[in-house]
């Protein structure tokens, strides 16, 4: 038998693997999207050449990993945590011999890790078919690459658990899940490359979490900027995101209500 | 060692809106001693402080004064130790993993409190055979029936041979066969003598079949703490005879015994009251003797109806 985190992970792939028609709804949203996204770019590229460093083949690129990446990173639509809180379940949660974070970060990981196959690989797949893709040149970039991606899910996933906990206190976390999902991705440089962005909003953006979630894996991938640097960002992040988790955790448990019954 | 030791266990909320917030007492001053093998029904109406205590003796909620251990450990400041030494079922939440087939859940479960392989497979195929599963081990725990989901409760909580086993309202919605084999399960398992059982419930035959002491408990405050046959026999209330009549007749008055008689359905129906020393067999045939009957049913007094009476006891000036 397992130890118990690891076989978290394997429980957080297997209850997902059990949805293949919701990872096929999902993958196909992020292919359409990708299309449109990737016509906008290459139309503004065709004008200008290159922007900022990015020629057709990075832009291509940097579309169809973060169509991929949305399922894998996950912005949108964990409100497990909350809805425990709100309707008391959390009690059986709070019940077991675990750490609540790590177990629910292990879980995460094993979710991510199914999105890799259903979620990342075929709009990646269907890039590559129909659009000049730039593949890593250096073959240690696949080895990064490995690093940056569970880096980003793990940054991901401390910022929801943050906001989700936010309901031990307010009983309901869907307004701040609701602009978390309004703003991430524009600040996360899923909607645009941060480096188009005007150099005052690189440099506020240079100081906070949301980078490590889309362009620095990107970034990565396509081998531009020192990916070791960007890597220990993420890795700063994630354990500093993850000990507020474990502090809010804390707190959040000593003054719960439970809900009903 | 003592399973469960509280002394003046004391919890209030705060509820209502904003502007106008009141402070609620949940639980008021509970102190209870509870021993290892011990069989406890822990009683009362809704909202009586029943959940709320099990919640500060598992340690999720903070109790706002007095003390609490169980199984030896301060259950808020040694949540996740305790949690290695007891079970818990809560009627209304599930510990299963919903999208998973229920075997898996099983073996999570058995992983997170570290069990050894072999003593975990042990125990799960006793529970497996007693509690007949095998039907359903490779079942997604969604598609589950109730009666069968509560079987899965019950063993997964039973799975790292917890000392205590706590159960709150575990036959809730359950039909009576389901009822009777979770019953019947956990009543072999207390036998043994190596769980302590508490347990919250509103069905009276759970804690006939289940428990030797009980605790009533009612608005936060312990009202009785009793073997269960010294409570009966103190505080039981009238049992009713329900008779059903082929033709409508007059009031069954004047049989020994009958305390009360309401007439129902224009006479068709009628509800005789009579108190526990009249033997129900010896007053249906003598009501026979009267009337011809279609059919009768015996009502028990209700754990409410208990409560009620012991309140009013517990009230009454004369005390």
């Amino acid at each position: 038998m397992l130890a118990p985190y690891p076989q978290l992970v394997r429980a957080g792939y297997r209850r997902h693997a059990s949805y293949w028609q919701a990872s096929l709804g999902g993958v196909t949203a992020n292919v359409v999207f990708g299309l449109l996204r990737g016509a906008i770019l290459i139309a503004v590229l065709a004008q200008r050449g290159s922007v900022a460093g990015y020629d057709t083949a990075v832009a291509v690129t940097y579309v169809w990993l973060g169509q991929g990446l949305i399922g894998v990173v996950l912005l949108w639509g964990d409100t497990e945590l909350s809805q425990r809180i709100r309707t008391g379940d959390v009690v059986i949660d709070l019940s077991r011999p675990w750490n609540l974070q790590a177990a629910m970060l292990a879980t995460d990981l094993g979710r991510a890790g199914h999105a890799i196959g259903a979620r990342l690989l075929p709009p990646m797949a269907f890039g590559a078919l129909f659009f000049p893709l730039r593949w890593p040149e250096h073959p240690i970039t696949w080895i990064l690459i490995a690093a940056a991606v569970p880096l980003a899910v793990t940054v991901s996933f401390s910022i929801r658990f943050l906001l989700n906990a936010s309901a031990f206190w307010l009983l309901d976390a869907r307004g701040a899940l609701a602009v978390w999902g309004a703003t991430s991705g524009v600040l996360g440089g899923l909607v645009l490359p941060l480096s188009w962005y005007p150099s005052w909003a690189r440099a506020v953006l240079a100081w906070t979490p949301f980078p490590a979630l889309f362009q620095f894996p990107i970034d990565v991938f396509t081998e531009r900027g020192d990916a070791f640097t960007l890597i220990t960002k993420q890795l700063v992040w994630a354990a500093l995101l993850l000990a507020a988790g474990q502090v809010v955790l804390a707190r959040g448990t000593r003054r719960l209500v439970v809900q009903g019954g | 060692m003592t399973i469960i030791h509280t002394d003046r266990l004391h919890r209030e909320f705060t509820v209502g809106t904003r502007l106008r917030r009141r402070r609620v007492t949940a639980v008021a001053d509970v102190t209870l001693t509870v021993e290892p093998g011990d069989a406890v029904g822990f009683l009362g109406p809704n909202g009586a402080g029943k959940s709320t205590t099990i919640k500060m003796l598992t340690g999720v909620l903070v109790p706002t004064s007095g003390w609490a251990r169980v199984c030896g450990l301060d259950p808020v400041r040694q949540r996740r130790e305790l949690a290695r030494r007891i079970g818990v079922v809560f009627g209304q939440r599930s510990q299963l993993w919903w999208d998973l087939p229920l075997v898996e859940s099983f073996d999570l479960h058995g992983a997170i409190h570290r069990v050894p392989s072999a003593r975990f497979r042990e125990r799960l195929d006793e529970c497996v055979q007693l509690l007949d599963m095998a039907p359903f081990l490779a079942t997604p725990v969604r598609q589950l029936s109730l009666g069968q989901r509560m079987r899965g409760e019950v063993t997964a909580a039973l799975l790292h041979s917890p000392r205590l086993l706590v159960l709150d309202e575990p036959t809730i919605g359950l039909d009576l066969a389901s009822k009777e084999r979770l019953r019947g399960f956990l009543s072999t398992v207390n036998a043994r003598g190596d769980v302590t059982l508490l347990l919250t419930t509103h069905d009276l035959p759970d804690v006939e079949r289940l428990c030797r002491r009980v605790i009533v408990i009612d608005r936060g405050r312990v009202l009785v703490d009793d073997e269960l046959s010294t409570l009966r026999a103190r505080f039981a209330g009238n049992r009713a005879l329900v008779v059903e009549l082929t033709e409508p007749i007059p009031p069954l008055l004047g049989l020994p015994g009958v305390v009360d008689v309401s007439v129902q359905a224009q006479g068709l129906r009628q509800r005789l009251e009579f108190t526990q020393a009249v033997n129900a067999a010896e007053l249906i045939a003598a009501v026979a003797a009267r009337a011809p009957l279609r059919d009768v049913a015996i009502a028990e007094p209700s754990i409410e109806d208990l409560v009620r009476a012991l309140y009013a006891t517990e009230d009454s000036p004369a005390r």
